[in-house]
């Protein structure tokens, strides 16, 4: 329990700004992975 | 390519995002909030649960006769909310078994903000100045969406008619509050558990009764802020307003506000999508533009370097082809000056 | 499409005896309705006032007929210009699906003569239905508008309307994309009003951004699970340009969607950590959240993207109608299953068989016109007269 409002959202956006920096790095390795092997199987 | 496609999709995303929460509703200095509106305060420790609102309420509103008669305590045995046939319903509860039961009359709490009124698309319900919540039949198109935004589970449908159905609540008794009476409920009531007043001043009776006897009731009144304020306002005995079936969790923040973000967007995805779809399309036929043009200089030069290659080596070739014209040349007058020279002897030896 | 079968000789195939029973059974239903009012033939209640015909026929028809805007965008605003012969198909399927929301939305709502009103009469502008509404109905007159070319092609004759409409495709295409994103969204907004009601890990300010985010692999998905259907069924009616960009078509489309899963995803956890709703991942709504997120976002975006990858297309056609369950099951959780969710279970809603039946009902007519159509109308190929323009 939070006693204010301030407390409460210091707390939550604490978390997800970490959080968003795990999803920034994330997306940087969902995209390598997705586009891998495009060069590979690129067919002109 | 693709790849600017779906950073495009993202960037979309993202801007949708901020103009939603950035958005804020107007100022409250534009909103004087209705000070001089009605409102009845209940006080759940008066109440003994007589169902003579109910009767009253049946009777002035000309609502259909109900199935058991409102002098039968025995309905009260089951939980009920309000329906079509009933604008109001008195429920009994039992905070600690073995202890007296409590009761709670449940009607359209007349929301200072109401939900009911943001979320109808036609505006069938206006927050009148006697505080009264109105409805108005003649414009419903019967979505139901004002059922679903109540938060107080209040307006019912009337599912049963196929041509005229209509969403039926408590009408804070409008017609009869036009006229100087009071509720039908409020003045029915035996016990003065229900007053009617100006809302101002009903909060300021509530609290004295409230904190003039803190062992007795909640240090609370419900609806003073809940869901942004009601007309409607409640005080009861210890323990909790949840032991009456009440919603304490519902918050402060009002309808209104509760989508005022998303409301904000509509507009700014109206200006800004055409400029970054344009923006868009455009940076795409660029881009085709440079790869054609590109793909053109890249067959030029090719065709360039090949007719280089062809200059060179005929160069090469007409080079070469003189080299063995020469040698041939010179072989010829090597040969012819060798066969003078052969004839001269002979002539000599001759 | 009878006259199709009877070609073949009989009309009596499996598939037209389904939709007999169906159109006989939704008929019945359908006069019940209307000369017996809404309680006659469903569950609905004063708590549960919404049930399918809105968590079905209106969120998730609206979310699976996002194909039209999705495609005509990736064609003509992204530059995947060799797709455009896919975009008659979504279009035509887009139209169809917002058509049959308008129709099935006269069943839900209780006085449907009424239904003009809140554009034309009385204009309640704070509710985010109203922008549903009127978004809605001004798409569906630019679906209509982008879908006329082909039915003119088809009846011939009206060659200067056409050409006007065809010079008109860019606009036309921006606007499409700019009230999908309106109404898209709103549909989740429509639940900003009752954060008491739904459940803490489906409510969240992102509601609206998650149903935008949503319906673009929606759309994507539901794409190339009709293409898989359509090739199966109409492959006679496809033309060389068409079938050509076919697998390129559903490849990019399956990276697109994989994509879109991932932000989308990122959304949902976002979403939990703004608020602080973690606690809640531990309670029977969290296992049932958890279902929706790992097993219908998670794991179809992983099968798409593994997809791609390996050029595998038969990963990619699994993904896609896995993609398009989950939505379904998202919506159906926005709008009942954690909706309500503080009720006791004997006032919590499930459908009647008059509703579902209406409900399959709709889906039948959709399915017959849109046979009806691309057996008739240049939809899957261009047409000979018209093959150099490019709509
Ligand atoms: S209690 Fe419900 S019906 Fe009554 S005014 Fe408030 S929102 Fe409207
Ligand atoms: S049911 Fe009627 S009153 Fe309620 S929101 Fe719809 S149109 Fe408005
Ligand atoms: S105020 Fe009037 S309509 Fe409302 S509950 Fe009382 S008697 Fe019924």
């Amino acid at each position: 329990m939070f006693n204010t409002l301030q407390d409460l959202m210091l707390h939550n956006k604490s978390i997800t700004y970490v959080l968003m920096g795990v999803v920034l790095v994330c997306f940087i390795g969902f995209w390598r992975f997705l586009t891998g092997r495009e060069e590979r199987n690129r067919r002109y | 390519m693709k790849r600017r496609h779906f950073l495009g999709l993202m960037g979309a995303a993202g801007v949708s995002l901020t103009t939603g929460v950035t958005a804020k509703a107007a100022s409250s200095a534009d909103v004087a909030g209705l000070p001089n509106a009605g409102g009845v305060l209940f006080d759940a420790s008066r109440c003994i649960g007589c169902r003579k609102c109910e009767a009253a309420c049946n009777q002035v509103n000309e609502l259909p006769k109900p199935a058991k008669p409102f002098d039968d305590l025995t309905v009260m045995d089951t939980a009920r909310r309000t329906d079509a046939k009933s604008y109001t319903v008195v429920n009994k509860y039992v905070p600690k078994p073995g202890e007296n039961p409590v009761f709670r009359k449940i009607q359209c709490n007349h929301c200072m903000e109401p939900a009911c009124a943001s979320a109808c698309f036609v505006k069938a319900f206006k927050k009148s100045e006697t505080g009264a919540v109105v409805y108005d039949a003649s414009v419903c198109v019967g979505c139901r969406y004002c059922m679903v935004a109540c938060p107080f589970n209040i307006p019912a449908y009337e599912y049963d008619k196929a041509f005229t159905p209509r969403v039926m609540k408590c009408t804070l008794c409008q017609p009869r509050l036009l006229e100087g009476k009071l509720p039908g409920c409020v003045e029915a009531c035996p016990k003065e558990a229900l007053q009617f007043g100006k809302r101002r001043e009903l909060i300021n009776i509530a609290w004295d009764r409230v904190s003039g006897n803190p062992d007795k009731y909640v240090q609370h009144v419900y609806g003073e802020h809940e869901m942004g304020g009601t007309s409607w306002l409640y005080i009861a005995p210890k323990p909790s307003f949840a032991a009456l079936g009440m919603d304490e969790g519902l918050g402060t923040t009002s309808a209104p506000e509760l989508t005022s973000g998303a409301l904000a967007a509509v507009p700014a995805v109206a200006g800004i999508w055409p400029v970054l779809l344009t923006g868009i399309y455009a940076i795409t036929k660029r881009k085709d533009k440079i790869a054609e043009e590109e793909k053109k200089a890249a067959v030029e030069a090719a065709i360039a370097k090949a007719s280089a290659d062809a200059e060179a080596k005929l160069a090469e070739e007409l080079e070469k082809a003189e080299v063995a014209g020469k040698r041939r040349i010179e072989v010829e007058v090597k040969k012819a000056l060798e066969a003078a020279a052969k004839e001269q002897e002979g002539g000599e030896d001759a | 499409m009878s006259t199709e079968h009877t070609k073949n000789g009989s009309l009596f195939t499996p598939f037209n005896i389904v939709a007999g029973i169906i159109l006989a059974a939704g008929l019945v239903v359908t006069v019940m309705r209307f000369t017996m009012g809404l309680g006659s033939v469903t569950n609905l209640s004063d708590n549960n006032p919404w049930g399918i015909w809105i968590g079905f026929d209106l969120l998730c028809g609206v979310a699976l007929a996002a194909g039209g805007y999705t495609t005509s965008a990736a064609c003509y605003i992204f530059g995947f210009k060799r797709f455009h012969a896919a975009v008659r198909p979504a279009i035509l399927t887009a139209f169809l699906g917002y058509a049959l929301v308008v129709f099935a939305l006269n069943y839900d709502v209780g006085r449907p003569w009424r239904l003009p009103y809140p554009i034309f009469y009385q204009q309640g502008t704070t509710s985010i239905l109203f922008e549903v509404g009127l978004c809605v109905f001004i798409y569906l007159t630019v679906l209509f508008l982008e879908y006329l070319p082909a039915a003119f092609e088809w009846k011939g004759g009206f060659d200067k309307y056409r050409s006007i409409l065809v010079k008109l495709t860019m606009v036309l295409t921006i606007f499409g994309v700019i009230l999908s994103t309106l109404h898209q969204s709103s549909l989740g907004a429509l639940y900003l009003i009752v954060p008491s009601k739904l459940h803490p890990l489906w409510y969240t300010p992102y509601l609206p951004v998650m149903f935008f985010m949503s319906s673009m692999f929606a759309g994507l998905s539901m794409v190339v699970f009709e293409g898989t259907l359509s090739h199966k069924y109409f492959h006679h009616k496809m033309d060389e340009d068409y079938n050509a960009n076919y697998l390129d078509l559903q490849f990019a489309f399956a990276k697109g969607a994989a994509w879109i899963m991932a932000g989308y995803l990122a959304m949902k956890l976002l979403g939990l950590s703004m608020d602080n709703r973690w606690h809640y991942l531990f309670t029977g709504y969290g296992a049932w959240w958890l279902l929706e997120v790992v097993g219908f976002v998670v794991l179809p975006c992983y099968c798409y993207a593994v997809g791609y990858r390996d050029r595998n297309i038969g990963l990619v056609r699994l993904a896609a109608p896995w993609t398009v369950i989950g939505i379904m099951l998202n919506r159906f959780d926005v709008s009942l299953i954690a909706f309500n969710w503080q009720l006791p279970s004997a006032e919590r809603y499930f459908p009647s068989l008059g509703e579902i039946i209406i409900s399959l009902f709709v889906v039948t007519i959709g399915v017959l016109v849109f046979k009806f159509i691309v057996t008739r109308m240049p939809i899957f190929y261009a047409h000979p007269a018209y093959k150099d323009s490019s709509h």
